[in-house]
């Protein structure tokens, strides 16, 4: 279970998980949505490789394709053209079931407002993925290790509607890395919170990509919170335009 | 089951009230099969105890009242006693009468004419057997309508008077009225509304109701053949029970407010699992969204409907059988049994699951793509 000192170079195995990590790559990655008259290319040719250890951050106005390529990167969907790549594996060549299985063992999620499941208790929260993944060679990570990780374990008792929003972003971000993932998806964090809490998590979302070696994809409208980032892409009309490094 | 055993517990007023709805059912629907089986025993007890396979009717006797038209003859018992396969072939008689005893109550009595010494013949399990002309055996129902041993028991009209030898250890009751064996040729008498003094037909002395047959052991008697040989329609006991008075009209009737009972349980139980998902699709689709395959998903609601069906059909058997205790003293014919109570239980459960299987499978519709973005 280590998952302290691991470098953030692609070609570097996870001393703690199985298999290479090479992150993200998408290539000429072409989405549609609609049919007929309303067909709308969502994503337009997009290529972005995004490493173990990055954090890149992708801003754009709304309706410009961002959620788009989340559901893309995060296997939720299939391109229309182009390669998406997740440590070497072509995800236009899976199954509905083994996508919903590669989600399960390599990629994190999270969500707007947390989007945590309100019958369960945080600690709950991080033993749902223990659960679902059960029978998988993973590197799982300890659930209250993980919460003391992300200063949620005094309130491992607790249900999402006793959180605040930024604590239940926290648990959210704890849930996306329980299975130590090769790729954290990151919706809008910040959307609910507050500016000192969104720099709080945006802050942890950086320091977990670094210490758990995971590429991170966060989209954000939130221009504040881009000086975490390690690289920042903008999105217009479904094209990624010049990749910048924060100001 | 991790998630859904949590949810039960998270959400257990909105599963306990759809629950309730499922006890509430279980407990009507244990009170109709107690009184479905007491109505079936009061109907048919006699019959189902007597040691028979078959009654062979006059030919062509209508079904649903067999037992009060039919009369068959010694050639038509003759004829039967040479089957193959046939241990016994006895005349049985049947009627109807109102009577008095002679403590002053009046009862009616469905009277079974049977030849003392046969295999028709009761066992008394308070005084003795069939002997006398006069003596007879009443079902160990009749001594709650107040008769006994040693009674005697005029019959209205034509005044016969009969004496309680007997009484018998089971319920013996015919279209819900009890039993009383009489001796076959007293029977007969009866039978032809002849008083003790009255003369009768030299013929109705060989009459019967019907031929009450006995195959041998672990043959199947051929019913159709004998009918020819003998000119009779031959109707095994258990379809011999839609003969008896009322009996296909009660049951039918209980059996329609079952299936109706089954229909509304399955109709509730998918009703809610309907607005459960649905309310709870935002969630679902964030479970697809990390990963959770379809099969677990759906695995997950069934389980958690069966826990609610089964914890719900329990509770509700359990208040149904304690209500039943309580009724089944009185007057209300009542019986429990644990068969009919297991199969009907099973079948809520069963359809209760169906409902849910209907409502559930909405779940793996779920587009995972609803987790992202910010509407709820």
């Amino acid at each position: 279970m280590n998952h302290t000192g691991t470098t953030t170079s692609p070609s570097t195995t996870d001393p703690g998980g199985p298999g290479e990590r090479s992150g993200l790559a998408l290539s000429g990655v072409t989405l549609r949505l609609g049919d007929g008259d309303s067909l709308v290319t969502a994503l337009d040719a997009v290529d972005l490789a995004v490493r173990p250890g990055e954090f890149v951050a992708v801003v754009g106005p709304s309706g410009a394709g961002k959620s788009s390529l989340l559901a893309v990167a995060g296997a939720l969907t299939t391109p229309d053209e182009g390669t998406v790549t997740i440590d070497g594996r072509d995800i236009g060549a899976m199954s509905e079931a083994e996508r919903a299985a590669h989600r399960r063992h390599h990629i994190g999620f999270v969500f707007q407002t947390g989007n945590l499941l309100p019958a369960l208790t945080v600690l709950d929260q991080l033993r749902l993925v223990t659960h679902l993944t059960r029978g998988a060679d993973l590197a799982r990570r300890e659930p209250r290790e993980l919460l003391e990780e992300v200063g949620m374990a005094h309130k491992a008792d607790r249900r999402p509607h006793q959180l605040s929003g930024g604590e239940r972003q926290r648990v959210g971000i704890a849930r996306a890395l329980m299975t130590t993932p090769s790729l954290l998806l990151v919706d809008e964090p910040t959307a609910a919170l507050d500016r000192a809490r969104s720099h709080e998590v945006v802050s942890l979302l950086a320091r977990e990509t670094k210490r758990s070696a995971v590429a991170t994809v966060m989209v954000t409208h939130d221009h504040d919170v881009l000086a975490h980032c390690d690289r920042i892409v903008e999105m217009t009309d479904g094209r990624l335009s010049d990749q910048t490094a924060p100001a | 089951m991790f998630l859904a055993l949590r949810e039960l517990r998270f959400a257990r007023a909105r599963f306990t009230l759809m629950g309730g709805v499922v006890a509430l059912i279980a407990v009507l629907m244990v009170l109709l099969s107690g009184l479905s089986s007491g109505l079936v025993n009061d109907g048919v007890s006699g019959l189902k105890n007597l040691p028979v396979t078959a009654f062979a009717f006059d030919e062509g006797t209508k079904t649903d009242a067999a037992f009060s038209r039919s009369v068959v003859d010694t050639a038509q018992m003759d004829a039967w006693k040479a089957r193959p396969g046939v241990a016994e072939a006895e005349p049985f008689g049947n009627v109807l009468v109102n009577a008095r005893s002679s403590r002053g109550v009046p009862i009616d009595l469905a009277l079974f004419g049977v030849t003392p010494g046969s295999f028709l013949a009761p066992v008394a399990a308070e005084g003795g057997g069939l002997a006398a002309p006069d003596g007879i055996v009443v079902s160990a129902s009749a001594t709650d309508a107040g008769l006994r041993v040693g009674d005697t028991v005029t019959l209205d009209r034509i005044g016969t008077r009969l004496t309680v030898v007997g009484v018998t250890a089971d319920q013996y009751t015919f279209g819900h009225v009890d039993v009383a064996f009489v001796p076959l040729d007293t029977w007969r008498r009866i039978h032809a509304g002849a008083g003790p003094d009255d003369q009768v037909r030299p013929e109705t002395l060989t009459e019967a109701t019907a031929v009450a047959l006995k195959a041998e052991d672990k043959t199947t008697l051929d019913l159709a053949a004998g009918d020819k040989a003998a000119g009779t329609s031959a109707l095994t006991l258990a379809a011999s029970f839609a003969a008896s008075p009322g009996y296909t009209a009660e049951t039918s009737t209980l059996n329609l407010i079952q299936v109706f009972l089954y229909a509304i349980s399955a109709l509730v139980v998918g009703a809610f699992f309907t607005v459960w998902t649905i309310q709870r699709k935002h969630e679902l689709a964030v479970l697809r969204a990390m990963g959770a395959s379809k099969p677990y998903m759906l695995r997950d609601g069934l389980f958690q409907a069966l826990v609610v069906l089964l914890g719900a059909t329990a509770a509700g058997v359990l208040i149904g059988v304690g209500l039943g205790a309580l009724i089944s003293g009185g007057a209300m014919p009542f019986l429990l049994e644990a068969s009919a109570v297991a199969v009907a239980s099973a079948l809520l459960v069963a359809l209760g699951l169906v409902g849910a299987a209907a409502a559930i499978v909405r779940v793996a519709a779920v587009d995972p793509l609803a987790a992202l973005g910010g509407h709820r």
